[in-house]
Formats: C-alpha cells, sequence, structure tokens
C-alpha cells in the first residue's frame, strides 16, 4: 500500500494541525488541555456522561458541514481527522465580546462553580445553531448529557431561552465562514488511508469499507472504533490497550442511509443523530425513545452499528432491532452474510463475529399492516441512563386476534433476547388485556434478570410484566393517560 | 465625575458572580489549570480491592519497573506522621500499613512523569490479604458488635418514656434513608511545589485551605507555618472538599519534598468516588406518640448511622441529625439517641445540612404517619405541631426558638401555590382509579446556623487600599460556586460606597488569612463578610480620622458617599481622597475578625445554644407516578424561602433552586449501591445519577420572603442559604409517597425509604395493592 498517510489532519479553532505521533488511545481531551494548553475544556468524568468536556466537531456531509456537540473525554484523537473542532476558545469575538450564548449565560446566571460551565455553553451553541428559538423540551434534550451540580438548571434554561436576544446564528462565525472552511476540510480529506502510531500503538484510518477488510484481513484482532462511545471506556476506565485501533466513523460508505419500500438500510458508521428522522418517520414508537438513548454528545457520536456489535445485554437498540425482524450484514474480504440480529448475540460478551469481519449495515423492514408496535427504556433517571429494562414489542393483530408477535427485551439475561413463551402464549388470543396479562404471567420462563445496580431481579421481571399491560393499555382506548406526559 | 446616585454592586442588589464571564469563556481557573513547571510528576493512589483484611504482602516490583515510574510512597515514607484524621483520634492513615477497612483504601502512591503513566502502573500492584469478615451498613455493623467511630450523644428534654408509654396513639417505625456522592464536576485534586527550607505550596480544589496546611504539615512532621495553601476557586464543594483532600494534599506535599519537584494528584471519578466519603446514610427507629388532633407527645428515636471506617466529621454530622431530627416541631417529651457506627465503607464526611437532612426527614416522616393514621393531610399535622413563638419553643438540645416565622410562611406558600385546590384536584384525578397517580405534600424547614463547634464560629479578613484608590480584599472563605466573593465584595463595597469594581478578591490563601474554618455550615458570608466589614471600618476610621486633621472638620462632616467622599463642603473622589492620605502617611491596609456572639454548646449534657439563628423555607411539589413502572416525575413546585435581607437575591435564588434539586436528587434518583464484597458500583456518573435538566419540576416557582430580617445582627440581617433550601427536596419525596398511598386508598403509610427511586415506588405500590387485596 503506497498510498498511505501517516499524519492526522484537522482544523482546531482556527488553526491547522498535522499530527503524527499519535496513539490509537489518545484523547481529543488529553490533546486540548495537556498539549495544546486550551483549559476550558474539563474533565468531569472520562466516560462521556457529564458534559463538561463538550466541544463542537464539524465534518463534511454533502456540500455542507455538520457540527455536533462530543464528549472530548472519549473522542479519540486519530479519529478527528479531516474535521474541525471547536472549542469554547474559540466563542468569543476576537475583541473579547461574549457570545451570544455566553452573554445570555451571565445575564440569567447561569454558572455557579463554573466548572461545568463551558461544557454547557457548547452545548447551547449547538442547539442555537439548530435552533435559535428553542422550545424548553428541545432545550432539555440538548442538555441532556451536561450535568450541574449547582445550579439545578433553571438559570441555565432560562439563558438558552434568551440567547437570541444577544444575536442570530446567522452573523455567527462557523455559518459565515463555512464556505472557506468547507475548502479547507476538503483540502485535508484526500481519500487516503491514514496510519499513525506512538511506537507499538497504532491507529488506522482505512480510505473506504473495502479498504477497512483488507485492514482486518492484515489485523484480524483489531479493535474496530465507530463512535468511541463504549470502546473510549475501554480506554479511559479500564486502561485498555486498544491497538492496532481502525477508526470507521468517517468512512462515508458506511454511513449511508438507504431506503427501499420495504427496509431501511443503516451503514454501520451511521450515528444515532443521523438515522433519527428517518427511523422516526418510518417508526414513529422510536421517536421519543430514540431521544432517551444516552445524551446527546453521545447520540452524536454513537453508532446504531456498534451498539449491534458490540452484544451488550443493556444496550438500547437491540430489542428494538429484533423486535422489528431487523438483519445485520458482516462485510470481510471474503463478501457479506446476512443473519437476523437475535443470532448475532451467542452470550454475554460472545457474537457471531469471525475474525477479519465487521458490521456493515442493518437492515431493517419496514412496518407491515396491522402490526402495533412500542419500544419502553426503564431507568432510574428518565434521560441519559442505561437501561435497567428495554422492550419492544411488535404484534400483528387482525380481526381483533394477535396472529404475530416479536417481543424482545434488554436487561433481563445474558444478551438481548425474545420472550419466545410469551410471544407463544399471545398468539391467536384475542387483543384483550387479559391476554397480555396471562402473556405476562410466564415472562419468568423467558427470563430469570439479575440483580444489580440498576435494578433487582425482582424488579426488572415485575416491570417488564407490567410493561404488557401498558402495551395494551395505550394502544386501546383509554379515558385516562396510560404513561406520564412530559409537558 | 462618575454617576454619584448610587454604587455599582451594593448589597441587596442581583450582581452577577464575579467570575461569571470567567465561566462562561473558559478562562476560569481551576487547580487542574494551572500551568506546570518543568518536571512536574503526577502521583496515583494505589486502592485495596477487598472491603476489610490484613494485608500480608505488598509487591511492588512491577510497579516500580513500569514505564516513567519515578518512585512509590508507602505508609512508612510519611516523614511525620501517618494520619489525616480530622478529629486527631489517630484513625485515618494517609496509607495504610497493615490492614484495610474499606475497599477503595490508599495503599500506596505511584510517582510518575505523567498522571498517565501513574495510573497505569498503579494497577500493576500485587498485594495479598487475609480477608476478614465485613460490615457494610450500620445495622449489619451493630449486629457485628463494631464499634462506634467516635461518642454517641443523647438529646433529651422532658420524659419520652412515660409520654410514649401513657399515650392516646403511637407509632414505632424504621426508614432507611440512603448517602449521597457529592458528585462536584470538578474532582478532587492537589498540586505541591516545593520551596526552599521545610517550605512547601499547595494549591487544592479545598473548601478547608487551613485544615490542608494542618495536615500537611503534620504528615510532613513541619510548623505549619512552612505550609502555603492556596485555593482560587472549587469546581463545587458541597462539603465533599471539607476533609476529602487531606489524604491527596499530603501525599502530593510529600512526594514533592522528598523528590524536590513539583507533584500533581487528581484521582479518575471512579476512584475519587470509591476513595472519598459521602453523605452518612442513616438507619432510624422511630417512636411516637400523639393526641387525636395529631399533637406529639412523645418521641424517641435512634439514629444508627454508617459513619465508615474513620470517624472523620462523623461525630459532628450525626449529632447535627439529632439537632434537626425536630425540624421545625416540638416535641414536648424527647429521647434521641446517635449510633455512629463504625462499617467497612469509605469514611463519610460533610455534605450540604451535615447530617440535618437526615434528621428533618425523620420529623417529616413522622407527621407523614400521623396524618395517614388519622386520616388527615400530613400539612394539618405539621401546623398543630409547629414551634410556637411563646410557649411550645424549647428544643430538644434545650434552646429557645426566639425567631419562628414558619407558621407565616407556610400560610403565605399554601395561599400562593393554591395549596388547598391543587390538593384536592390530585384527590379528585386519584379517585378515578388510573394507572397514573398525583401526590401533593407540603414541607418546611428550619435550619439552625452556626458550626456546633462553637470555636469554628471566627473569621478573619485582610484589606488593602491602594493609593489609586483600588481596593484588595482577601477572607478566609472558599468561592466553589455559591457567590462568597460576590457577596463579601458587595459588603466592602457598601462600605467604603464605591463600585463593586474598585474591588479584587484573590485567591483564599493561608499566608493572607490565618486560623481560617472551613467553608462550611452555611456560614461563608456570615463569618467572612462580618470579618471583612470590620476590616473595612477600621480602614474607614483611619480615613475619618486623617480628614479630621488635615480639613480641620469634625468626623460627623465627612461622609463616604457614592465613589465620593465628602469631607465638610469639599468634595473627592474616593481615588483623590485615598491618594492624599497616602502622602499623609495613613496605614491603609487592615485585618479584619468576627466570631459569632452568644453561642454554647456543651455535648456531654446535650444542652445549650448552638445555633445564633434559624433559617425557614417550604416547598409544595405535585408528583405523577406511573404505577406500572414506578417512573415518576415532578409536575410543579413552589418554593418560598427565607434569607432575612438578601445580599444578592439573584445568587440567593441559585441557591435556593441548586439545592432543591440536590436534595430531591439525595431522595429520588440517587443511589448509592455497594456489592455484597462491599465495592461500592455506583462510582461515576454512567452508574450514578443525579437530576439533569429534564428532571427539573415541570413548574418551577422559587420566591424568597419578601418581609423576613434576620433578627440578629448579622452582616446586613441577611441569613445563611447554603444548606437550608437542601430539605426542600422532601416535598418530592412526600408527593411520591401520596401518589403511592391512593393505591390503598390512603389508609396506610406507604413507608417509603429513601431514595425513592422508580423500584422503590413500584415495589411500594405492589405492596400496598397486596395488603389491599
Amino acid at each position: 500500500m503506497g498510498d498511505i498517510r501517516k499524519e492526522i489532519r484537522f482544523v482546531l479553532n482556527g488553526g491547522d494541525v498535522s499530527l503524527s505521533d499519535v496513539a490509537a488511545s489518545d484523547t481529543l481531551l488529553d490533546f486540548l488541555r495537556i498539549d495544546r494548553r486550551l483549559t476550558g475544556t474539563k474533565e468531569g468524568c472520562a466516560e462521556g456522561d457529564c458534559g463538561a468536556c463538550t466541544v463542537l466537531v464539524g465534518r463534511l456531509v454533502g456540500e455542507g458541514i455538520r457540527y455536533e456537540t462530543v464528549n472530548a473525554c472519549i473522542r479519540f484523537l486519530a479519529s478527528l481527522d479531516g474535521c474541525h473542532v471547536v472549542t469554547v476558545e474559540h466563542l468569543s469575538g476576537v475583541d473579547g465580546q461574549l457570545h451570544p450564548v455566553q452573554q445570555a449565560m451571565v445575564e440569567h446566571h447561569g454558572s455557579q462553580c463554573g466548572f461545568c460551565t463551558p461544557g454547557f455553553v457548547m452545548s447551547l451553541y449547538a442547539l442555537w445553531m439548530e435552533a435559535p428559538n428553542p422550545s424548553v423540551c428541545q432545550i432539555e434534550t440538548a442538555l441532556q448529557g451536561n450535568l450541574c451540580r449547582c445550579t439545578g438548571y433553571a438559570p441555565i434554561i432560562r439563558a438558552a431561552l434568551a440567547i437570541s436576544e444577544h444575536g442570530n446564528p446567522g452573523s455567527d462565525w462557523l455559518n459565515t465562514e463555512r464556505e472557506m472552511m468547507v475548502k479547507r476540510l476538503a483540502s485535508i480529506n484526500d481519500g487516503k488511508r491514514v496510519e499513525v502510531a506512538r511506537g507499538a500503538d497504532r491507529a488506522i484510518i482505512p480510505a473506504n469499507a473495502a479498504d477497512l477488510a483488507a485492514v482486518l484481513a492484515e489485523h484480524p484482532k483489531a479493535t474496530v472504533v465507530a463512535g468511541a462511545t463504549d470502546v473510549g471506556l475501554w480506554v479511559t476506565k479500564f486502561l485498555r490497550d486498544i491497538s492496532p485501533a481502525v477508526f470507521i466513523g468517517n468512512l462515508s460508505d458506511l454511513k449511508q442511509i438507504d431506503c427501499t419500500d420495504n427496509r431501511i438500510r443503516i451503514g454501520a458508521g451511521v450515528t444515532y443523530s443521523e438515522c433519527e428522522d428517518v427511523l422516526g418517520e418510518n417508526f414513529p414508537h422510536l421517536v421519543e425513545f430514540w431521544k432517551r438513548i444516552a445524551g446527546w454528545q453521545v447520540r452524536n457520536m454513537g453508532t446504531v452499528g456498534g451498539n449491534v456489535a458490540n452484544g451488550s445485554p443493556i444496550g438500547d437498540t437491540p430489542p428494538v432491532l429484533i423486535a422489528l425482524g431487523a438483519q445485520v450484514t458482516l462485510q470481510s474480504r471474503k463478501g457479506t452474510r446476512t443473519l437476523p440480529i437475535e443470532d448475532y448475540f451467542i452470550d454475554y460478551g460472545k457474537q457471531d463475529r469471525k475474525p477479519g469481519e465487521f458490521v456493515a449495515w442493518i437492515d431493517i423492514p419496514t412496518c407491515e399492516q396491522g402490526t402495533v408496535h412500542a419500544a419502553y427504556k426503564i431507568s432510574k433517571r428518565r434521560d441519559e441512563d442505561i437501561s435497567s429494562v428495554c422492550a419492544a414489542f411488535n404484534v400483528m393483530v387482525v380481526d381483533g386476534r394477535i396472529i404475530h408477535a416479536r417481543i424482545a427485551f434488554g436487561g433481563m439475561a445474558a444478551t438481548p433476547k425474545r420472550a419466545s413463551n410469551a410471544e407463544l402464549r399471545l398468539i391467536g388470543k384475542v387483543w384483550s388485556e387479559a391476554s397480555f396479562v396471562e402473556a405476562a404471567r410466564i415472562l419468568g420462563e423467558d427470563f430469570t434478570p439479575l440483580t444489580d445496580w440498576r435494578a433487582s431481579a425482582d424488579y426488572r421481571l415485575r416491570v417488564a410484566q407490567n410493561l404488557f399491560r401498558r402495551f395494551y393499555l395505550e394502544n386501546s382506548d383509554q379515558a385516562e393517560p396510560v404513561r406520564l406526559i412530559q409537558a | 465625575m462618575k454617576d454619584t446616585v448610587s454604587i455599582h454592586g451594593s448589597t441587596g442588589t442581583d450582581l452577577h458572580h464575579e467570575s461569571a464571564v470567567k465561566h462562561v469563556t473558559g478562562r476560569a481557573g481551576y487547580t487542574d489549570d494551572i500551568p506546570e513547571p518543568i518536571g512536574t510528576l503526577h502521583g496515583y493512589l494505589g486502592i485495596s480491592d477487598v472491603a476489610h483484611a490484613r494485608i500480608t504482602a505488598i509487591d511492588l516490583d512491577d510497579v516500580r519497573s513500569a514505564p516513567g515510574v519515578v518512585d512509590v510512597l508507602l505508609a512508612d515514607d510519611m516523614p511525620g506522621s501517618n494520619d489525616v484524621s480530622p478529629t486527631h483520634l489517630h484513625d485515618e492513615p494517609v496509607l495504610a500499613k497493615d490492614r484495610v477497612e474499606f475497599w477503595g483504601q490508599a495503599i500506596f502512591c505511584v510517582i510518575a512523569t505523567s498522571r498517565d503513566a501513574a495510573r497505569r502502573a498503579a494497577e500493576l500492584a500485587r498485594i495479598s490479604y487475609e480477608e476478614l469478615s465485613h460490615a457494610l451498613d450500620p445495622v449489619a455493623a451493630i449486629e457485628a458488635d463494631y464499634p462506634h467511630v467516635t461518642a454517641p450523644l443523647q438529646l433529651k428534654n422532658g420524659d419520652a418514656e412515660a409520654a410514649l408509654a401513657g399515650a392516646e396513639h403511637r407509632i414505632t417505625g424504621r426508614m432507611t434513608v440512603g448517602g449521597q456522592d457529592h458528585l462536584y464536576l470538578e474532582g478532587h485534586i492537589a498540586f505541591a511545589m516545593p520551596g526552599e527550607d521545610e517550605d512547601v505550596i499547595i494549591y487544592s480544589s479545598t473548601q478547608n485551605p487551613t485544615e490542608v496546611q494542618h495536615m500537611v504539615a503534620h504528615v510532613l512532621g513541619v510548623q505549619s507555618n512552612a505550609v502555603v495553601v492556596n485555593v482560587r476557586r472549587c469546581g463545587g464543594g458541597f462539603g465533599g472538599k471539607e476533609t476529602q483532600m487531606n489524604q491527596f494534599a499530603a501525599l502530593a506535599a510529600v512526594a514533592a519534598k522528598k523528590l524536590n519537584r513539583a507533584v500533581k494528584i487528581r484521582p479518575d471519578r471512579d476512584d475519587d468516588m470509591s476513595s472519598t466519603g459521602k453523605r452518612h446514610d442513616f438507619v432510624v427507629d422511630y417512636d411516637v406518640s400523639f393526641d387525636g388532633n395529631g399533637v406529639i407527645q412523645g418521641m424517641q428515636g435512634n439514629f444508627m448511622a454508617r459513619c465508615g471506617y474513620s470517624s472523620d466529621l462523623s461525630g459532628p454530622v450525626t449529632d447535627r441529625a439529632l439537632f434537626h431530627a425536630d425540624n421545625a416541631y416540638y416535641y414536648p417529651n424527647v429521647l434521641l439517641r446517635s449510633r455512629p457506627m463504625k462499617t467497612n465503607t469509605v469514611s463519610n464526611t460533610a455534605f450540604r445540612g451535615f447530617g440535618g437532612p437526615q434528621g428533618v426527614i425523620i420529623a417529616e416522616r413522622i407527621m407523614e404517619e400521623i396524618g395517614y393514621f388519622l386520616g388527615k393531610d400530613s400539612l394539618e399535622i405539621r401546623k398543630a405541631n409547629f414551634y410556637g413563638k411563646t410557649d411550645r419553643n424549647v428544643t430538644p438540645y434545650h434552646q429557645t426558638v426566639g425567631d419562628c416565622i414558619i407558621s407565616e410562611l407556610v400560610q403565605e406558600l399554601e395561599g400562593s401555590s393554591d395549596y388547598a385546590t391543587r390538593r384536592q384536584s390530585v384527590l379528585d384525578y386519584n379517585a378515578r382509579g388510573g394507572i397514573i397517580r398525583k401526590g401533593i405534600a407540603l414541607t418546611p424547614v428550619k435550619f439552625g446556623i452556626s458550626f456546633t463547634a462553637t470555636w469554628y464560629n471566627q473569621a478573619g479578613a485582610l484589606i488593602h487600599v491602594y493609593s489609586d484608590g483600588s481596593i484588595h480584599l482577601n477572607h478566609g472563605g472558599i468561592e466553589m460556586g455559591q457567590g462568597l466573593n460576590t457577596k463579601v465584595s458587595q459588603v466592602v463595597a457598601d462600605a467604603f460606597q464605591v463600585d463593586v469594581g474598585t474591588i479584587k478578591i484573590t485567591q483564599t490563601t493561608t499566608e493572607k488569612v490565618p486560623n481560617t474554618s472551613a467553608t462550611a455550615a452555611s456560614s461563608g458570608a456570615d463569618l467572612n463578610g462580618m470579618a471583612a466589614l470590620n476590616a473595612a471600618e477600621t480602614i474607614k476610621e483611619r480615613l475619618v480620622q486623617f480628614a479630621v486633621e488635615e480639613w480641620g472638620v469634625t468626623a460627623g462632616e465627612v461622609a463616604f458617599l457614592p465613589n465620593t467622599v465628602q469631607v465638610g463642603s469639599e468634595q473627592f473622589t474616593f481615588a483623590e481622597f485615598v491618594n492624599k492620605a497616602y502622602f499623609a502617611r495613613v496605614q491603609m491596609s487592615a485585618t479584619g475578625f468576627y466570631k459569632t456572639p452568644e453561642i454554647h454548646w456543651d455535648r456531654d449534657t446535650g444542652t445549650g445554644h448552638p445555633f445564633y439563628y434559624y433559617a425557614y423555607g417550604a416547598a409544595v411539589s405535585e408528583v405523577s407516578v406511573d404505577t406500572l413502572t414506578g417512573e415518576n416525575q415532578v409536575e410543579r413546585t413552589d418554593i418560598l424561602h427565607d434569607v432575612g435581607r438578601s445580599l444578592n437575591p439573584a445568587l440567593d435564588l441559585g441557591q435556593v433552586e441548586g439545592a432543591f434539586i440536590q436534595g430531591m436528587g439525595w431522595l429520588t434518583t440517587e443511589e448509592l449501591w455497594w456489592d455484597d464484597r462491599g465495592q461500592l458500583r455506583t462510582h461515576a456518573p454512567s452508574t450514578y445519577k443525579i437530576p439533569l435538566a429534564s428532571d427539573r419540576p415541570r413548574e418551577f416557582n422559587v420566591r424568597l420572603v419578601d418581609w423576613s430580617e434576620n433578627h440578629k445582627p448579622t452582616i446586613k440581617r441577611s441569613k445563611a442559604v447554603g444548606e437550608p433550601p437542601f430539605m426542600l427536596g422532601i416535598s418530592v419525596f412526600e408527593a411520591l409517597s401520596m401518589a403511592v398511598a391512593s393505591v390503598a386508598d390512603y389508609r396506610e403509610c406507604p413507608r417509603l425509604d429513601a431514595p425513592a427511586t422508580p423500584e422503590r415506588v413500584l415495589m411500594a405500590v405492589e405492596r400496598l395493592r397486596e395488603g389491599t387485596a
């Protein structure tokens, strides 16, 4: 392979950065704070949960740039090749004039200890660029990944509602200079494979999916990194060696979303945020559910492909995908193979992915006529929490009778898994509360959940059973609401 | 001439936090942001992975040979004392030597050329243990005959036993109240720079620089005058940095002196949470008697606390739980006992409220119990038991409550929140029998202000007025987000009648103000504001004397007007006047001092006057609960809170809002969970869930009482605000309980334990339903 670039290139605020001495495990946060002394970006948790390290990363999408909030603590430096990184230091004007977001935060007393504040400023900045006059609900969604321990959030919400009184996004630097930045990023995105290393610690960015297959053929034990929202913690929390790591998050042929009449195809590099709209349009039951997967920063980084590939028993998307009858396609240099998603999860920590293979895409069949769908996430905290129980229902009802049921749970077993016995119990029954209560009663035959810090085994089973009732009730005419309404 | 109508930033105005612009631009410096000198080294702690064991061997060969490692410190490497016990009970080794008593206890500290290298090296230790049996909670500790970590307290008034025995109605119960991690966004950090002789300079994120100074001196075996501790600001403290920084500071200092290099120690969040103390969990047995109107006759409470392996601040924390077990209610016959139990868990410490919330919630549980027992709204029971103004006003510690405004405050809140109508709507809604149930509760708080360790109630300040009229201000308090520096600046601006921009507060340092107390107990502005005012008054007196001598006027003819000094018929700008004073050789630097008057406390007899005054507040919260899952949300909260005459209403509102949410988190989603082996498994924000923006009440109305002023001559008649509103979160907890109770038609008190996670809520719903069926 002669055509390999031996350095990563990106734009940091206004300046170009080229680096060859980069380890796979180097994080953007350490680079900013230690190498560049840009100390406005803070480390609060080093696991993508507090948002104190929030920065914007812009990357070329079509003719433009998509800027998104990310957690710098778990974002690997090598994955920034071809991107534009914007930190809090870049918001104020050259004359020191505060940015509209900053003005609003000062005016409304949005900071107390100030440590989380730069992260909030960056999340609100990204929101304001997208929605200059956001609703409270939009603000809360944008701030799902930002913790503040002092203010109780009320003054921050007031600030967020007032940003546009201080300026409009059209005159913001990221918009006025976007054309120039598109050219700048285009010039560094040369389509080559990139390899950088520090000693034996290596990072590889393949040129495309075919090149990825070639890289994995050569390094079958390589760590495949898409959004790094899981692998990031392997490094920051478990100090694991991930070298050689292959970064696939920016491969355009893995970032495709392709819709036909009977299926939606989600490429393995597609983030939760990128497929949010298309999934919401095709599967209305996922609209609310999707916004409860992690926080905004993590949805901007993490991929559905990664959520499937790593096989976590508590991932949010596998139960949903199983219930929908989705299929996963694995690719290697030998070609591709496709299997139902539930067959991919063999056991705890064990998936049906052979050396040299990678998850290429996921096909989700569109909803059939007569099917009723739901996806539920139960967690200690409403937003940005890991499920204690996740449930997805896909039930076909014809002439008042259940003729087909796919019901899958997360958090109830060593893998995401279907409730096969309960499904069988439902099939052929009339669409009634009694049918669902009866099916739920035998859920203990399908699952023996564990007790851990998220929930006890008793609660998991009980709530899973109750969700059968909820599913029926909210899909039948009820005088009273059966779920909380987040006003 | 400047506008002379009024100064900018006087007390009572909504001045912005002095660092607000720096916060939003990322230019506010925290300890980890300080540029590191060449050769700076980094320490990382090696911690135990057993809860209780004898150490049989420590093999650090792989640690020492790991890349970048410079040195490894062990217990015997402490030049002075291997102890950082803040109570001087010598029960808290810097590094464990022969025995570990909780999972996460530090055994060694590796020093390396980078933090990453030190952290990776620390993983390579091979430590052999002979494991011993452990007790993780206070009940298990009592069963295992574990000792108290410090002497228990008893508060007694009247004859509780007789009042209970002869009662018309009597309820006994047990409540488990969970602890809480501080989750300050900036974790612990210490940065030590060696100086000449025995000197060392420490930068640390601490609420208590004097304590760091003492502990570092103690561990180094040097005098306090060799140690300087500097703190510009903390990224949150909440009590978690009152003593818990000692270990990190001491180790950084020892390594810095030993290696003659700057040394920084910053644990990862997981280790910060595993290895530093938290709010005390309590198990409380209560026994209460009352008449048909719910008026309490006798009350007995046994407060068993998870203190962890050492005393730390568990003595005063468990004391304060008893001090607040009355909340706002008169107990004519009362006997309260604390059981500060040793457990094989991290040593618990200060946390906003300092044991007070755990006492208050028991008082509120009792009100709730009586309400369900008598079939009444618990608010009626509360009102029947409020402290009186002239009688029924003696606390279990025999202090007379002389400033009680809780009745008026609650009455106003009932009206402004439309409580009665909304409670009826909730009852009507629940009567429809749906899946979603609602609850509403009004809970009050009365909180005693002053350190119960009387000697802590002192503060110092230092003011320099420079010859250009600018003012340099220092005090002993720590700015950790609460706006202390802003408030103290406002006090000094008022005193000199200069715009607040004239005043600069620099980092808190033990070099400028000695012998300070922790910035804690909500006392920061009370103590340091008064000390700063005292310093300002000293300088003003000298300036007046100068004017009298220079212009031949009487003292009464000298006036400090906004940015102007009036001398007889002449006017000068403040700067002009000060400049003249300089040339006349007037000393324009002064220290200030303050000690809280009137307070005293005799722990042996359980009597005294430990609190200078009380702060009051109340909240009404309405919640919705999904009875299929236990999921819930707060629909609306109305708060009315007493801060006396506010020094800065905007900052005080921020404290009230923030404290409420933190209190709500304590009682709802924030759950500490240890596994059977004693490892804390909720040790980072991924597993430990503090409230998010979307957890705020859907409607949140917060007001300060506009008619209250402190009846004591505190700074500008204000009241402390940091801790009291924390307990307003109890309104959410009790509202959740009411929603649960609705499934059994309110016949039974659901007796929720805290935190009321969705799991606890659902399980209570199911339990009550089964009891009904």
